[in-house]
């Protein structure tokens, strides 16, 4: 089936009007640069492409107890969410090229940009990035451009594939990236202050950190602003529902991964990437903002507003390349927080962390599994040291039927034993039993 | 509109100076370009800038532009009026319109730009 519209008949006559031949269309492309005939397999039927995609989502392992986390969690999401997310004009419409008639979909960001703010307690939010990594990358960016510096701290404590993806946007760029060794499982003050000076732009920690660890930055932020830098959080959105937020620690950028709020977990994506700062650091933000105004009428509208920060404007010295947002994940999330509504949100923040607290004891129980730090203060997540090769273990639960935890010595060296354990509202008391008798069994 | 005891380069910035300091804006075919202008980013005091250098950037509700420096030096003054109220730069450009003003590093280089007369006849080319 072809994707281009003109069939040989309308080609021969539009060639014809413009007495040109197919050949003179493609004459300024080299011979050595035109592409042949593609290797590609034959076409299939219906039925054969449903049976092929069939054998490739079998090999999903989709069955078992997820205690897994390192930055994307499964969390319980309410039937309300897929019925709403999925009509059609919401699940197929693109991003509107005439912003102001979409005026649905505009209050829709607008309300999604008002409650990123009451989360983190941050003045001004974005329509949002396409996820929490890219999100800390633009943070970056934007602390480099405010304060035209060229040095970046960054604690390894902050998510392994977040620092893998600065590190690859940053490696031919006039950038100084430093990272420093976190300190019993928390971002590590004193190397951090070592390499802060006037010439560092941000510092950029992560709350809880990925080994699920709790920290307050407030000592950290006053330090970085005293030299004039930028302190830049990524933050896990449930978690703010009972922890002290970056606006209240005095953080400049807070970003993070909203997939937490409704969106499944899905093998990668697609998810969120959300973005609040002060308002005196507005115009340096990127992406797409909406903000609200009022008609001729004095009616209330929304517009796409501080467009001349875009591309579309501002070009090569624009704030950043991204002229679109993640919209219908963003809806997603909206409708998420609303149904939960701030009690509903308190309580899944609260119960994720009780149920962690308890399956930390259930598990640390069991002779030979010992915490990994001394004394941790976690959210949901936590490290636990096994008396043996972790990937070994993880491997025999999988056996039984457990996602039991993340494999850190992918990432951490020296952590071969460890795994981390992330515990949600979703888990049952039973599960958390069933997964201590599977451990203690395995080990 | 061309007051005659200014200066004025190609992109329509103009400048004045007395003594050692260069008072910088833009002028009035500039600010009737760029319509309704919504807000200007101003420099930092003590920021030192080349001839024809970024000094601002101004933007307007259809294009954000750039302001360069008609001559070299250290910015030591900028206009704050303009956080409050950008359109000053719309209303009166040659005067409370003013964007910064400059120590000049070399007073010659005055001589290198346009006088009114100079500007004048460049803008009616431009038509």
């Amino acid at each position: 089936m072809p994707f281009i519209a003109n069939t040989d008949e309308q080609r021969r006559e539009m060639l014809g009007e413009l007495e040109l031949s197919q050949e003179d269309l493609f004459g300024d492309i080299p011979a050595r640069m035109r592409s042949g005939p593609l290797k590609l397999a034959e076409g299939m039927s219906e039925q054969e492409v449903r049976q092929r995609l069939a054998e490739l989502s079998a090999k999903n392992s989709t069955h078992l107890t997820c205690f897994l986390g390192g930055g994307f969690y499964d969390h319980f999401i309410p039937a309300a969410v897929y019925a709403l997310t999925g009509r059609s004009e919401f699940y197929t419409a693109y991003t509107p090229y005439q912003p102001e008639i979409s005026q649905g979909t505009l209050q829709a960001i607008y309300e999604y940009q008002s409650m990123i703010c009451r989360l983190t307690d941050m003045e001004a939010s974005n329509a949002s990035l396409y996820d929490g990594g890219t999100a800390l990358y633009e943070a970056m960016m934007m602390a480099l451009r405010i304060t035209g510096r060229n040095k970046i701290i960054i604690d390894d404590s902050v998510n392994p594939i977040y620092r893998v993806m600065i590190e690859s946007y940053t490696r031919n760029l006039k950038i100084e990236l430093m990272q420093t060794h976190s300190q019993d499982g928390l971002a590590n003050r004193q190397a951090i202050y070592e390499c802060l000076d006037d010439q560092t732009a941000a510092v950029i920690v992560q709350n809880p950190n990925f080994f699920g660890c709790i920290d307050d930055f407030s000592d950290l932020a006053e330090k970085v602003h005293e030299k004039g830098a930028l302190l830049i959080s990524s933050c896990y959105p449930i978690s703010l529902g009972i922890l002290k937020t970056p606006g209240a620690m005095g953080v400049d950028i807070a970003t993070g991964e909203g997939q937490s709020l409704g969106i499944p977990m899905s093998f990668g994506g697609p998810y969120l990437g959300f973005m609040a700062t002060r308002m005196k650091y507005v115009r340096k933000m990127p992406g797409r903002i909406v903000g609200e105004t009022c008609d001729g009428q004095n009616r209330r509208g929304y517009v796409l507003t501080l467009q001349a920060r875009e591309q579309h404007i501002r070009r090569e010295k624009a704030t950043s390349n991204i002229c679109s947002n993640e919209a219908l994940c963003a809806l997603t999330a909206l409708i998420y927080l609303s149904l939960l509504g701030k009690e509903g949100f308190k309580e899944t923040s609260q119960l994720c962390a009780d149920k962690a607290s308890y399956a930390f004891h259930r598990l640390t129980a069991i002779p030979g599994v010992k915490p990994h730090f001394k004394a941790q203060w976690f959210y949901n997540e936590f490290v636990l040291d096994l008396p043996g090769e972790a990937t070994d273990v993880i491997g025999r639960l999988i056996e039984k039927g457990f996602a039991a935890g993340f494999p850190l010595s992918r990432y951490y060296k020296g952590m071969e034993n460890s795994i981390l354990v992330a515990v949600t509202e979703k888990r049952t008391k039973q599960e958390i039993g069933m997964l201590a008798e599977a451990l203690e069994a395995v080990l | 509109m061309v007051p005659k005891r200014l200066y004025y380069t190609r992109d329509h910035e103009w400048v004045r100076v007395e003594g050692t300091v260069a008072t910088v804006g833009i002028s009035d075919y500039a600010q009737q370009q760029l319509g309704e202008i919504t807000f200007v980013e101003l420099p930092a005091a003590g920021r030192e800038v080349g001839q024809h250098g970024t000094l601002a950037s101004i933007e307007s509700s259809k294009a954000a532009s750039d302001v360069f420096a008609p001559v070299a030096g250290k910015v030591t003054e900028v206009n704050g009026e303009l956080e409050s109220q950008p359109e000053l730069v719309n209303q009166d450009c040659y005067g409370q319109g003013w964007i910064c003003k400059l120590a000049m590093s070399d007073a010659g280089q005055v001589k290198e730009i346009m006088d009114a007369q100079a500007y004048e006849k460049y803008l009616e080319g431009l038509e």
